[in-house]
């Protein structure tokens, strides 16, 4: 099925299964412990444990590597490294990637620190562990860069993040009435899910089977089939449960390349999962940004000049951290200039984080519309009011946003926070020794769709299976492809068994983007859209007539079971979704408002969080449970973004020095107060026939700035150089 | 700059070690006497995990970072990772699998599936042990960082907040946690005014 026209009337649009505040069809079994992640899967071959050695320098080559001890040692099966790993196919960077060969233990060659050198396999886990630091490696260290600040007169244009030039910039900015030119620094930042990168292999025969915690499936399949030079027919790959990703399992790493490779050296399963002080340098990570937003207005406050420049770095052949994306689309004005610019560094590969691009970069826009409202004087809400546009910005009228809810959710939110009541200067308000601010910001994260397809089975009893490679990272997949199948077959959604992450099933869009709950739904909708064709004609309907509904397909008063139409052997139908050009006929995007409230210590500086709302409008919003906990996740990591997390560069060494979670500092209980989400009444026509748009990145882009205007509307103090953490604040009271 | 000649962690050591010899340990888990041969090595939670196959209790970091690992030993919270299983002879481990199964859940199972109090789920296992073993510590008037007054423990959503922040959770659940367990504790001790459950949280919760 191609989604080619906007969206007309369709089954889903009787809403009594979809957009129902269903709880998680998969819950009882994540609370009781038995949802089963990938390295918990129970094969009738006791399993043998891997273990991974990372290189201890960022750059050089091995010189020499002393496995003797380790392959003596009891317990110990295999010990691999660059000098007997079996053939691998190739990669023309040291990135991982997502679809295509990545090799591990490819060669003497160190490009990042904690890189895998050695993996070692045996009968325990702790045989494993105490092998791998028996092994002895020597390096020949090369200099690297590992500083972004050093590297900006090197960067270049990415190809994922093209210039945006309309208009004479320059000319416009410096005859601009009042201006801001302001630079922002984000650091690298960890994904960190609290399940590890983790994969159980093995081989029979010829074909491999990996459970892997990975968001895309048929990404992980193809990739490792080119790795370990198999055919793609050969791999399958099982992902049922995923603890979170965050965008770092959209890529696939050593546990699964030397899992795989192993098992098949050995000839029985190997276990793997990444222990958690490596996964910081080993994976992937979202890239520190520098960038500089120029902003120029009338004294109304109407832009005329918008300029936003980023530059950022990664390993040759990594992507960027597109930190002006947003700027595209966020405000009008008719002189536009937003680059970014990519250099090169030798720290460990920087790849997507919720959000790639909006969370970080709507940190600097953001704190820089601020910064403007209060030059002109203006509240920063009717700032943004002000400048909102309903066409993409850079294209003109001729390309206009499918759905665009900026200033609904800026008004909406304004009147539920009580932004009236702010406190209009900085350090107006205090209540004993807290300092109280306010601060606001706009949500926009673009909207994305993949192809998807899925299964659906009518089961003999007239219940309905659903199966497609579609993962559940935490996102409510199961729950919400329950209800797509539910609305679209007339049934309820205790009918509905959900079957996810199997490469056995048809190919599905993964999660990532934001764009799974949409994509996967369409899949799902295209496969029942199938199934009901069939199921009418075999009831002698016109399709034109037939309605589902209470478990029976209906042509005017008339009906027939769907259990009767099942018969003995059920009946499937397999579709898929594919789009057209909708998307570039159409601006596609969510939109919202983050509103934040902080309180400051008068004497310490300690920021703590006192409120936070978010307003959102992602079109039809498919189960609001799922949704808001999306939002809130979102709200939560924005805010980590705003106020500790933080990978600090060893400049000399080349490494994140606090790889693990008791220095990587992310939200705990007690950074988190009560949240609040608002949904506005919103349908996209043009994105899917769900009407929907993607979500789970929503809630962190824009957040962070709101916290940061609202600490200097508490304060006094502009920190641009994120996190803000209390010695910037105590800093700024000094001068 | 000299270069390393060793990796993370790996300390000089001279060639093979002995064959660990093993431990006979007897634990009593979920209420079932289990009795086993281990390296010494084994933390508790592999001893659950690789060992009796109970992977309900998670793995985030082994190493007392991410409170995902936690279970009840005699009744009191523990990080599972942190302490290995032949310290515990004789003693009583708790697990999720214990707390409730799918058809027979522990009241804070069932809140937080009516919360929404997690997402991935990875979390969950060590969130529910924790508040099981923290509703408990308040009930005894065990205090905490936040607590006013030493010798009148209360409980309150700000306790609740304080005492489960070992307790990880990327996806965010915190809120409908905190609104999960506040319910559970109101309806345990028969008053609503303790409850800080989100009004949001809970009616989106229970849809069905
Ligand atoms: S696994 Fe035990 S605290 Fe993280
Ligand atoms: S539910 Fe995913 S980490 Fe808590």
């Amino acid at each position: 099925m191609k989604f080619d026209q906007p969206a007309t009337t369709n089954p889903i649009d009787q809403e009594r299964v979809v957009t129902r505040p269903h709880t998680r069809i998969e819950g009882p079994l994540k609370v009781t412990g038995q949802a089963p992640y990938a390295y918990e899967y129970r094969l009738p071959e006791a399993p043998t444990y891997g273990f991974v050695l990372g290189a201890g320098v960022a750059r050089g080559r091995i010189t020499a590597i002393d496995t003797a001890a380790a392959e003596a040692a009891p317990g110990v099966l295999l010990v691999l490294t660059h000098e007997n790993m079996p053939a691998q196919g190739a990669s023309d960077t040291p990135v991982p990637q997502q679809e295509d060969a990545s090799p591990q233990l490819a060669g003497p060659e160190i490009r990042h620190y904690h890189q895998a050198v050695a993996f070692v396999v045996a009968e325990t886990f702790e045989q494993a562990r105490a092998a791998a630091h028996l092994i002895r490696v020597t390096y020949d260290v090369t200099p690297g860069q590992f500083t972004l600040a050093d590297t900006l007169e090197e960067g270049k244009e990415p190809d994922d993040a093209a210039d945006s030039v309309v208009g004479d910039f320059e000319e416009a900015f410096g005859a601009a009435a009042v201006t801001v030119d302001l630079t922002y620094t984000t650091p690298d930042q960890s994904q960190a899910p609290m399940e590890p990168h983790a994969t159980i292999a093995h081989w029979e025969g010829e074909e491999l089977t990996v459970h892997t915690a990975h968001q895309v499936v048929h990404w992980v399949k193809r990739g490792l089939a080119m790795t370990l030079k198999v055919p793609q027919k050969n791999v399958r790959v099982i992902s049922a449960y995923v603890g979170g990703g965050f965008g770092t399992k959209l890529l696939f790493f050593s546990d699964a390349v030397l899992s795989a490779a192993a098992a098949r050296v050995l000839g029985r399963p190997v276990k793997t999962a990444l222990q958690r002080p490596l996964i910081f340098n080993n994976t992937s990570h979202r890239a520190a940004t520098i960038q500089r937003v120029r902003l120029g207005a009338d004294h109304a406050g109407n832009l005329s000049a918008v300029g936003h420049d980023t530059w950022t770095g990664n390993l040759p052949g990594g992507d960027s951290e597109p930190a002006c994306e947003q700027t595209k689309y966020l405000y009008a004005g008719p002189n536009r200039q937003i680059r970014t610019r990519q250099s090169e560094l030798d720290l460990p590969p920087g790849a997507s984080m919720r959000a790639p691009g909006e969370a970080v970069g709507m940190l600097a826009i953001e704190g820089a519309m601020d910064e403007l409202a209060e030059k002109l004087g203006v509240d920063p809400v009717e700032l943004r009011l002000m400048n909102d546009v309903q066409f993409d910005p850079e294209k003109g009228p001729k390309r206009p946003f499918s759905s665009r809810k900026l200033a609904q959710a800026l008004r909406t939110g304004a009147r539920a926070f009580g932004w009236d009541g702010r406190p209009r200067t900085p350090r107006e308000r205090q209540e004993g020794e807290w300092l109280i601010g306010y601060g606001v910001a706009s949500a926009f994260r673009t909207n994305l769709v993949k192809p998807s397809g899925a299964t659906v089975r009518l089961e003999p009893g007239g219940t309905l299976t659903v199966e497609t490679q579609m993962t559940d990272i935490g996102t409510g997949s199961y729950t919400i492809l329950g209800q797509v199948a539910a609305e679209m077959l007339g049934l309820t959604l205790e009918q509905v068994q959900v079957r996810l992450g199997d490469s056995e099933y048809p190919a599905s869009s993964g999660s990532g983007g934001s764009w799974g709950a949409n994509s996967a739904s369409a899949g799902v909708y295209a496969a029942c859209d199938a199934l009901r064709r069939d199921l009418a004609k075999q009831a002698g309907y016109p399709y034109a007539d037939a309605v589902f509904r209470s478990g029976k397909v209906w042509q005017g008063a008339e009906c027939t079971e769907l259990s009767e139409l099942a018969g003995k052997e059920g009946v499937s139908a397999t579709g898929s979704m594919t789009y057209g050009d909708l998307d570039e006929q159409f601006a596609q995007a969510g939109f919202g408002a983050h509103f934040v409230e902080v309180r400051v210590n008068a004497h310490t500086a300690e920021i703590r969080v006192n409120r936070a709302l978010s307003v959102v409008g992602a079109g039809r919003i498919l189960n609001p449970v799922t949704a808001r906990s999306q939002c809130l996740g979102g709200m939560t990591m924005g805010i980590g973004s705003a106020l500790m997390e933080e990978l600090h560069v060893d400049h000399d060494l080349g490494l994140f020095v606090n790889h693990d979670l008791g220095e990587y500092h992310v939200p705990v209980h007690a950074d988190i107060p009560d949240m609040d989400v608002i949904f506005l009444d919103e349908l996209d026509d043009a994105s899917s026939p769900l009407r929907a748009k993607g979500l789970g990145e929503l809630g962190i882009s824009g957040v962070g700035a709101a916290v940061a205007n609202a600490v200097y509307n508490a304060t006094g103090v502009r920190v641009r150089d994120f996190p803000i953490t209390l010695d910037k604040i105590l800093a700024g009271w000094d001068d | 700059m000299t270069p390393p000649t060793a990796p993370q962690g790996a300390a000089p050591s001279e060639g093979p070690q002995p064959v660990p010899a093993t431990l006979p340990v007897t634990l009593t888990v979920n209420g079932q006497e289990r009795t086993l041969e281990l390296d010494p090595r084994v933390s508790l939670l592999d001893t659950l995990r690789e060992h009796l196959h109970l992977t309900g209790t998670k793995k985030g970091c082994d190493h007392g970072q991410c409170g995902a690992c936690t279970v009840l030993l005699d009744g009191q919270r523990v990080l599972s990772c942190l302490t290995l299983a032949v310290m515990h002879d004789g003693q009583a481990v708790t697990t999720i699998e214990g707390l409730g199964t799918p058809d027979d859940l522990h009241p804070l199972q069932d809140a937080f599936i009516r919360h929404d109090g997690y997402q991935c789920g990875y979390c969950t296992p060590g969130q529910l042990c924790s508040s099981v073993g923290t509703l408990d510590e308040i009930a005894r008037g065990v205090p905490s960082h936040v607590t006013a007054d030493l010798d009148d423990v209360r409980f309150s959503a700000d306790e609740l907040r304080e005492r489960l922040s070992g307790n990880l959770c990327r996806c965010a659940a915190y809120p409908n946690i905190i609104a999960a367990v506040s319910e559970v504790h109101a309806s345990q001790n028969g008053a609503s005014q303790n409850g800080t459950a989100q009004p949001g949280a809970a009616q989106n919760g229970v849809g069905q």
